[in-house]
């Protein structure tokens, strides 16, 4: 195998593993029952009340639905196997941590992404319906996703402090929450500083792309949110070594 | 594949858990690694493993150096960790098939080795349980199988019979036996019979520190004491302490004679002799000689958990 092959192969495993693990226990049924459910609660308030041809509601609380059930997928990666032990036998096989945490971070973003695929069957049954705007679907799609992912990535570095799953839990409930709050709470910042704390907000770069503009600068962001958290991780993993 | 280790040092915080131990482990060899617990044995081999790093010294597997080389090293080594760490949620061969895959196992190669393993180790009756659901002994199997799966050329075994029911210990035994011949194996217990039965080479730590080195035999002949034989006899006397004693004190090389009680006509006496003598025979003419029935006459030399037990405890009292 060339040199670039052994890395995506164990990260592969690692994440084959972790995406099983998620549908062999209840984990994976109940969070996205949980999200479909109180998704679907917003949808049809949209449809049926408002009478509007939109999946705005959608859009607007299904980011305060990840902020609760993200840090619960992504509480037990690390935590986990620093707890019961098997971090040792992970890190005496021919496996580089950063592997591990990407294979570990794709299988909770792809459970995210699979947890979100059934709302495409509100936009089937909107699009039958009335005339609705593709620009802010898309948006909203491409925005959703990029938030679960500096969620995931987040509550993975939570998860990968401790071996408590519930610290990891509260902890990852923190980090992406303050996330979430940080263009929410510009009132109380210096003046010289609010557009960088707006900048760091997931919430801020969400509503840009959500309105169905595709910004690079808003990529770039969650991008680098989501390799810095993964970073971290990675060193917090090393951290036996220090 | 050889393995030297060269003046590890390990700290825990303040705490020294390996102070400067050096050896040599040669290929093919079976090392046991002795000590009471918190001697250091699992340290050592966390730190071979390329799990630990360790402060002060190196550590090479076949001429690569676990700093420089630690995947390489890991491919080479199959461990099995203390409290062998499992994933409860997954059945014994999607487990062989993860770890074995973290090897670059794949496809029928796998396969095979999965099965190889599972009769090997006998797993055949459990191999689609969940491992939650496994007695301790096939736990244990488990992971001397996930050990062995990509046919490593060093295995490293911390503790690999604890908590094994005495018939599933003389199995895991042979089967270190039969591995070592062409494996190199180092493996901890703190059971003394243990080391006798399997291993080459015994390193007995403690306190971080060897206090010890050396085939079984060897570790025998150096620490011997003084050996001791057990005699019972019958002899009709009314003064056993009288008429039999002091003829037993008669004999060469018998430094001490203690009389050990009677029942009837039956009589003890220890026999504490010189190093690498042996009285037996002198005994037995003894006996014929006097008319006494022997009933009991038994050398018996220093074991290894008397030296074991005399080379930790006097390091204590030094600190």
């Amino acid at each position: 195998m060339t040199p670039i092959q052994v890395p995506l192969r164990n990260t592969g495993i690692i994440f084959r593993k972790e995406l099983r693990s998620y549908f062999n226990s209840p984990v994976a049924y109940v969070v996205i029952v949980v999200f479909l459910a109180i998704i679907g609660y917003f949808h049809t308030n949209n449809l049926f009340l408002m009478n509007i041809a939109s999946m705005r509601l959608t859009f607007e609380f299904a980011p305060l639905v990840f902020l609760f059930i993200i840090p619960a997928i992504t509480m037990r990666l690390i935590s986990e196997e620093r707890k019961s032990g098997t971090l040792e036998l992970l890190s005496t096989k021919p496996l580089r941590d950063v592997e591990v945490v990407a294979g570990k971070f794709l299988a909770a973003w792809v459970l995210v992404g699979i947890t979100l695929a059934p709302t495409l069957v509100y936009y089937v049954t909107i699009a039958f319906l009335g005339d609705i705007d593709n620009g802010p679907v898309i948006g909203g799609y491409v925005g959703l996703f990029l938030v679960s992912g500096v969620y995931v990535s987040v509550g993975l570095l939570a998860s990968s402090l401790t071996e408590n799953q519930i610290v990891a839990f509260i902890f990852g409930f923190l980090l992406c929450f303050a996330f979430f709050m940080l263009d929410k709470v510009l009132v109380y910042v210096p003046s010289f500083m609010t557009s960088v704390v707006e900048y760091l907000g997931t919430d801020f770069h969400y509503q840009n792309i959500a309105r169905g503009v595709i910004d690079s600068r808003d990529i770039v962001y969650f991008l680098s949110v989501i390799g810095l958290s993964l970073s971290l991780s990675v060193i917090s993993l090393e951290r036996r070594q220090w | 594949m050889a393995i030297a280790v060269r003046n590890l040092t390990k700290f825990y915080g303040q705490e020294k858990a390996v102070d400067d131990i050096s050896f040599d482990v040669r290929t093919g060899e079976i090392l046991g690694f002795l000590g009471p617990n918190g001697a250091g044995k699992t340290t050592t081999m966390k730190i071979v493993t390329c799990y630990l790093p360790p402060n002060a010294g190196t550590v090479t597997v076949d001429d690569l150096n676990i700093a420089d080389h630690s995947l390489d090293v890991r491919r080479k080594i199959g461990y099995l960790a203390e409290h062998n760490p499992l994933y409860l949620d997954m059945n014994v061969i999607e487990y062989l098939a993860y770890t074995g895959s973290l090897h670059g196992l794949e496809n029928s190669g796998l396969r095979g080795r999965i099965k190889d393993m599972v009769e090997l180790c006998g797993l055949g009756d459990v191999r689609h349980k969940d491992i939650g659901e496994l007695s301790k002994g096939y736990r244990q199997r488990v992971g001397l199988a996930q050990a062995m799966i990509h046919d490593p050329d060093v295995l490293i075994l911390d503790e690999p019979t604890s908590g094994l029911d005495p018939n599933q210990i003389v199995e895991i035994r042979s089967l270190i036996r039969h591995l070592g011949r062409q494996k190199t194996v180092i493996f901890s217990t703190h059971i003394l019979s243990e080391v006798q039965a399997t291993c080459d080479r015994v390193i007995i730590i403690n306190e971080g520190r060897i206090v010890a080195d050396g085939t079984p035999e060897q570790l025998q002949s150096d620490f011997r004491g003084s050996e001791t034989v057990t005699v019972e006899l019958k002899a009709k006397t009314s003064d056993a302490m009288q008429d039999l004693f002091p003829k037993f004190r008669s004999i060469e090389n018998v430094e001490k004679a203690e009389y050990t009680g009677a029942h009837g006509d039956t009589h003890g006496f220890t026999l504490h002799t010189v190093k690498g003598s042996d009285v037996r025979e002198q005994i037995f003419r003894l006996a014929v000689v006097q008319g006494w029935t022997l009933l009991e006459l038994s050398r018996r030399i220093t074991s290894l958990e008397e030296i074991f037990h005399k080379l930790t405890t006097i390091d204590d009292h030094k600190n």
